[in-house]
C-alpha cells in the first residue's frame, strides 16, 4: 500500500457514471416507485382518457391526444417532484449524505447525478404512459410522439428545481412530502393538466399562465396542437422559471451544506 | 494536477484551531500533528471534541480559526481525500441496496480500489454480501462501514468511534482487523472512549478533554498517569489536606474521617500514610476506570500540574 504511487482522483465523467448508477440502482429496489411514477399516469389515462379515444375536439386533435400530452406534462413533474424531490429530503434526514460528503466523491458531481437520475427516471415514466397511449390508439405522426417526450423533459427542468428546493429545505424527513403535496397537487390542477382549463373557476385561470406547470403543459399542448398559446412563449417562461426555482434550490441547497458542514 | 510529494510532511496537521459551533466552543486552540504511518487514539469523554477534530481533518467542518491540512493540502481537496478513507459516528447508507452494490459504489470513487473480494473479506462480510442493507444487524452494519472505509485501499484511515455498539467479542476482532491495516503502514486515527481499546492499537494516545489537549503520550505513559488506583480508606483522628502534602495523590476527598483519592504510585502513597500511625480502617485499593482516570487528569490539570497541551 504504502509503497503505490500517488494516484490522480477518479476522473469526474467516471465518478458520474459511478454515482448514476447508485441512484438508479436505489429508485430500482423501491418496489413501490414503478408504481407511483409508472402506474399513476397510466391508470390516470385509463380512467380519462380512454373513454374519449374516439372523440375529436376538432377536426385534427382527439380528446384522448389531448388528455395524454396532459398526463405526459403531469407524469414527468411528479417524479421531479416527489421522486427526486422527497428522495433527497430522505437521503439528508438517514444522513446519507455525511458519508458521502467524506468520501472523494464532490457533492456537484452528487448532485448532477441525482439530476440525471431523476431525468431518467422521468423519461420512463413518460415512455410508458405514451406507450400505452400509442397502443390504446391514440394516433400522432412519428416526430410529435419524439417532440412530445422532448418538449415535455424540457418543460419539466424548472420542476427539478422545484424537487431539489423541496428535498433541501426543512431540517426534517417528514416536511418534504407535505410540502410536495401543498406545492405540487394545487399546482397541478390549477395549471390545467389534471383538470381542462376551460372548466377550471375565473381566477384559477387568470393565475395559470403564470405557473411553471402551465409552461410544461403548454408545451405538450403544442405538439399536439391543442394549445391556446404560442411555444415559444412557454420556451421562454419555462427558461425563466428554470433560473427562478433552479436559483432557490442553489439556496437551499447551501443553506443545507453550511448548517452541516461550515 | 500537481500533486505534491506529501510523504515528507505531515498526514495530518492542525495549527492552533479553535472551533466554534454558535457560542459552544468544542476546540480550543488545538495542535496537533500526526506522521505518516503513525497510529493514534484520540481519547476522551462524550462531548470532548474528539468527533470535531476528526471532522476537521478531514474538511467535513471548518475551523473557525486556525489551519488544517490533510497530506498537506486543504482537507477538501479531492487528491486528498481520494487517500483517505472514513468511518463516521453518524452517517448512513442507502438502505434499500445490497452489501456488495454498495462496496462497488464506493470502490467506484477511489482511483485503485481493492477487489470487492478482498475488501468483504477483510470486513468478514462474504456471508452477508447479497443482503440488504437493512436486513444487517448493528454489529455487520458497523463491519459494512469498515469495508467502505477500506475499500479505496487508502493511505490513512479515520474511525470516529468504530466499535460504538459492538459487543466485546466483535470489538476484540475488529481492533484486530485494524491493526492489520495498521501493520501495512497505514496512518490510523480512531477515536475511541476506551482506554483499552487506545491501549491495544495505538503508538500514541491524545487525550481530549473539554475542547483542548490534556495528554499525548505513548499509551503505556498515558496508562501509568490514568490507569492509577482509587484508595479508599478510613482514618482516625480525620487527617487533614496537609497530611497529603508531599504525596502521589490526586482527586483528594476528605470526609470526616474517610478518605479518598487517586494514586498512580499508592503503594509509596500508602507507605508514607501508614508512617503518619494513624488507625486505618476499610482499607480499598481498586484500578481506576477511565471515568475516573479522566477525573484524575482534568484535576491534574485544574491544579496547574498538567499543562493545557503538550507538543506531541
Amino acid at each position: 500500500m504504502s509503497s503505490k504511487p500517488h494516484l490522480l482522483p477518479v476522473p469526474w465523467h467516471r465518478l458520474l457514471v459511478v454515482q448514476v448508477r447508485a441512484v438508479l440502482l436505489a429508485y430500482w429496489r423501491i418496489p413501490l416507485f414503478a408504481i407511483f411514477t409508472i402506474g399513476l399516469p397510466v391508470m390516470f389515462f385509463a380512467f380519462f382518457g380512454l373513454p374519449h379515444l374516439h372523440q375529436q375536439v376538432n377536426s385534427h386533435l382527439s380528446v384522448a391526444a389531448y388528455i395524454l400530452a396532459s398526463l405526459g406534462a403531469y407524469a414527468v413533474s411528479n417524479v421531479l417532484v416527489y421522486n427526486v424531490g422527497i428522495g433527497q429530503a430522505q437521503t439528508r434526514a438517514r444522513k446519507l449524505d455525511l458519508l458521502q460528503r467524506a468520501s472523494p466523491l464532490p457533492g456537484g458531481i452528487a448532485i448532477a447525478a441525482t439530476m440525471i437520475g431523476g431525468l431518467v427516471l422521468a423519461t420512463i415514466s413518460l415512455v410508458a404512459l405514451l406507450l400505452v397511449g400509442g397502443l390504446a390508439g391514440v394516433q400522432l405522426p412519428l416526430t410529435n410522439w419524439v417532440l412530445l417526450i422532448i418538449a415535455l423533459l424540457y418543460g419539466a427542468i424548472p420542476m427539478l428545481g422545484l424537487g431539489l428546493t423541496i428535498g433541501y429545505l426543512g431540517s426534517s424527513g417528514n416536511l418534504a412530502p407535505a410540502l410536495a403535496s401543498l406545492i405540487y397537487l394545487p399546482m397541478a390542477f390549477a395549471s390545467g393538466i389534471l383538470i381542462p382549463l376551460s372548466q377550471l373557476p375565473s381566477v384559477v385561470r387568470a393565475i395559470a399562465p403564470y405557473l411553471p406547470l402551465y409552461q410544461v403543459g403548454q408545451l405538450g399542448w403544442n405538439v399536439v396542437g391543442a394549445a391556446n398559446e404560442p411555444a415559444l412563449k412557454a420556451v421562454a417562461f419555462t427558461a425563466v422559471w428554470g433560473l427562478v426555482l433552479g436559483a432557490l434550490a442553489v439556496y437551499a441547497y447551501r443553506r443545507d451544506q453550511h448548517r452541516k458542514f461550515a | 494536477m500537481n500533486i505534491p510529494n506529501s510523504d515528507v510532511g505531515a498526514a495530518v496537521e492542525l495549527s492552533n484551531v479553535t472551533k466554534n459551533y454558535g457560542r459552544v466552543e468544542a476546540l480550543h486552540d488545538v495542535s496537533l500533528t500526526i506522521l505518516h504511518g503513525e497510529v493514534v487514539a484520540i481519547l476522551g469523554p462524550n462531548g470532548a471534541g474528539k468527533t470535531t477534530a476528526i471532522n476537521l481533518m478531514l474538511g467535513m467542518r471548518r475551523p473557525t480559526s486556525g489551519t488544517v491540512r490533510l497530506f498537506c493540502l486543504d482537507p477538501g481537496d479531492r487528491g486528498a481525500r481520494s487517500r483517505c478513507g472514513v468511518m463516521l459516528q453518524e452517517s448512513g447508507v442507502n438502505d434499500v441496496l445490497r452489501v456488495r452494490e454498495t462496496v462497488d459504489i464506493f470502490r467506484g470513487y477511489y482511483p485503485s480500489p481493492l477487489p470487492t473480494t478482498r475488501v468483504l473479506e477483510l470486513a468478514g462480510l462474504e456471508d452477508v454480501a447479497e443482503r440488504k442493507i437493512e436486513a444487517l444487524s448493528g454489529g455487520q452494519r458497523q463491519r459494512m462501514y469498515y469495508a467502505l472505509a477500506i475499500c479505496g485501499d487508502p493511505e490513512a484511515l479515520f474511525l470516529d468511534e468504530p466499535t460504538a455498539g459492538m459487543d466485546v467479542e466483535s470489538r476484540r476482532a475488529f481492533i484486530g482487523g485494524i491493526k492489520q491495516q495498521a501493520s501495512d503502514g497505514r496512518t490510523v486515527i480512531l477515536s475511541t472512549h476506551y482506554m483499552e481499546e487506545a491501549d491495544q492499537l495505538a503508538d500514541r494516545v491524545v487525550v481530549i478533554d473539554r475542547g483542548t489537549i490534556i495528554a499525548d503520550d505513548s499509551p503505556a505513559s498515558i496508562k501509568a498517569r490514568v490507569a492509577g488506583r482509587r484508595v479508599t480508606f478510613t482514618a482516625s483522628p480525620p487527617p487533614l489536606e496537609v497530611d497529603f502534602l508531599g504525596l502521589p495523590v490526586s482527586g483528594l476527598e476528605l470526609r470526616d474521617s474517610r478518605v479518598r483519592f487517586h494514586s498512580g504510585q499508592p503503594e509509596q502513597a500508602l507507605a508514607a500514610i501508614f508512617r503518619r500511625g494513624w488507625d486505618i480502617q476499610d482499607l480499598e485499593v481498586v484500578g481506576a476506570d477511565l471515568e475516573e482516570a479522566f477525573v484524575s487528569l482534568t484535576t491534574k490539570r485544574e491544579a496547574g500540574l498538567l499543562p493545557d497541551q503538550e507538543a506531541p
